[in-house]
């Protein structure tokens, strides 16, 4: 009996310690969870890169990258011409992690690339040993109505800066309409050779850039994968992929020529090739 | 009965002099100021000493440390980090394994400057009351900490972590860190009393999880002569650590502290008139328990 009376109030109190102890836990997981979600929001809006942000070479694309950077600096010490940055409180770029504006210092391009190596997590991938074969971004003409190779002045700063020269920019002849017998010299960028090291943006002689570098996702477009480029095939395959067209017949003066890849007429006799001012920049300054 | 704040500790001053009675706390501020240097050294005079922050650094140019929930977040965003990270989060792990885990919250981390401050002036100016968590409420925190950075596939938590974000801004670069500061500090201050690294950091329950089977541990080695001034528990960060050791002797525990949540401060050391605790490691006081009360002892 005795027994029975003590165990009663033991009980309750059990079964009460049990409820407190579920109402408890479920407060403490919700508050928890609560916070944790105001954490998730915040840091996907604050852990969005602004788009003239650049990431150090060998960046693994943004999201990787996000989830391996310890944010610890050590890419921003060991570049040696202090160009790299930590997105520090209160700036755009996303805490703590390392990133340079382009138009106030690109990357200098280092051949033993110093930064990447002692990054700890492989944030900044240990593979890249070539630093022409980093890709921190794009670099585009964004403003052809300000850059002045397309007034028909002469500049080809951001072309004479490049450190991949005459392979990441081109200048490409085009016709001066303005004054009809001009030539303008095109900047033209090559993704192909095109590290992002910002360089040219950098460079850039207006006040604001013309040529901008970007991340490659947003200024690179992308064929189908289904698309075919005829030219390439038939080059591929040695001969022509269907009834080959009849080549066109000109008749012209003797010395000239027509060529359809854009040179357009071409006499002969003036030797133009060897002097003209745009092939000996293209050819660069070897030869 | 209760003395007020500014009296604690006086008895230790009284009967050891002000700088015995200060040692552990004057060597702590020490230590947590001599990282800070350390890692300033590199940038302010050239001497590069380590590198990077708390998170990530590099010692003498050779040696990787990773901090363990900067590691822990990575792994559970599915990525596999590089041998550097791998090697790091081991030498920092193991070296806290061996002194006790929380020794980086009381002997390293800057935080802890400014949640003393706030604990010191909330007790001087006599607040009470205030938010109450529990002190299980960090190791919620250390797994909604590695479930975000799983769901999201970022170190979601580093966008917010007020212990890399103030050690990353003092050495690279403030900016509006300083908001951390005064954010935590009055938290500390108003809010809840020890909140953040008795309560909430999720650094700390890693840590008190590394710490469990430390080598270094604080005991209430001549508990007999505890004359009950409960000075040590008020100065204590984590309190109800103390009590099983300094009064365990009837049941049969052992003097040694070994919650895991002890951050081996040695306040207590301090504060004690009767010089009852002592650091020692975890082993050699239960060989001298097995002599007192025989092998009853469980782990």
């Amino acid at each position: 009996m005795s027994e029975a009376t003590e165990n009663k109030p033991t009980n309750a109190a059990r079964t009460m310690s049990r409820r407190q102890f579920l109402a408890d836990t479920a407060r403490t997981a919700c508050g928890v969870g609560l916070l944790g979600l105001g954490i998730g929001v915040y840091s996907d809006r604050a852990g969005a890169l602004p788009a003239n942000a650049l990431r150090p070479p060998g960046a693994k694309p943004e999201e990787d990258f996000l989830a391996a950077c310890t944010r610890c600096g050590l890419c921003v010490r060991d570049c040696p011409y202090d160009m790299l940055h930590l997105g520090k409180m209160g700036d755009d770029v996303p805490l703590g992690t390392p990133y340079f504006f382009a138009r106030e210092a690109g990357c200098e391009m280092c051949e033993d690339i110093p930064c990447v190596p002692v990054c700890p997590t492989g944030a900044l991938d240990h593979d890249l040993t070539n630093i022409n074969d980093s890709r921190m971004g794009l670099a585009v003409v964004s403003d052809e109505e300000t850059c002045i190779a397309f007034l028909g002045l002469r500049c080809e700063v951001c072309f004479n800066i490049c450190p991949i020269r005459g392979e990441a920019i081109t200048l490409d002849k085009k016709h001066n309409e303005r004054t009809g017998k001009h030539s303008l010299f095109i900047p033209t960028v090559h993704s192909e050779a095109c590290t992002g090291c910002g360089k040219c943006e950098e460079a850039c002689i207006l006040d604001e850039a013309a040529i901008r570098v970007l991340p490659n996702h947003l200024v690179q477009g992308k064929l189908q994968a289904h698309y075919r480029k005829g030219w390439e095939e038939k080059a591929k395959a040695g001969e022509a992929l269907v009834t080959p067209d009849t080549e066109h017949r000109y008749n012209l003066p003797e010395g000239m020529r027509y060529e359809h890849a854009g040179e357009g007429l071409i006499m002969d006799d003036a030797d133009a090739s060897k002097s003209d001012a745009i092939n000996i920049l293209n050819r660069g300054f070897g030869d | 009965m209760a003395k007020p704040f500014s009296e604690i500790g006086n008895d230790a001053i009284q009967s050891k002099g002000w700088l015995a009675a200060h040692k552990w706390l004057i060597l702590r501020r020490v230590s947590q100021l001599g990282v800070l240097a350390l890692f300033l050294l590199g940038p302010l005079a050239g001497i590069w000493i380590i590198k990077g922050n708390l998170s990530s650094s590099l010692l003498f140019d050779t040696v990787p440390m990773t901090e363990p929930v900067v590691f822990l977040q990575m792994l559970a965003t599915g990525l596999v980090p590089a041998t550097d990270a791998i090697i790091g989060v081991a030498i920092v792990a193991g070296f806290y394994f061996l002194v006790g885990g929380r020794v980086f919250c009381s002997w390293v981390c800057p935080v802890n400057m400014i949640t003393d401050a706030a604990h010191w002036l909330r007790e001087r100016l006599g607040i009470r009351g205030g938010a109450r968590f529990s002190r299980n409420l960090r190791y919620w925190m250390l797994g909604m900490v590695l479930l975000l950075s799983a769901v999201t596939g970022t170190m979601a938590y580093e966008m917010f972590n007020p212990v890399s974000i103030l050690h990353r801004g003092i050495i690279f670069g403030v900016g509006l860190a300083w908001s951390v500061v005064i954010a935590i500090f009055l938290f500390d201050f108003l809010v809840a009393k020890r909140g953040w690294c008795t309560h909430l950091c999720p650094m700390g329950g890693l840590y008190s999880v590394i710490g469990r089977y430390s080598l270094l541990k604080i005991a209430a080695d001549k508990r007999e002569a505890c004359n009950d001034c409960m000075d040590c528990f008020i100065v204590c960060p984590e309190p109800q650590v103390i009590k099983p050791a300094l009064k365990g002797a009837k049941k049969g525990l052992s003097p040694v502290i070994l919650a895991s949540e002890c951050t081996n401060c040695g306040r207590c050391i301090d504060v004690c008139s009767e010089d009852v605790f002592s650091f020692g490691t975890r082993f050699n006081k239960y060989e001298k328990l097995g002599s007192e009360i025989g092998s009853a002892q469980k782990v």
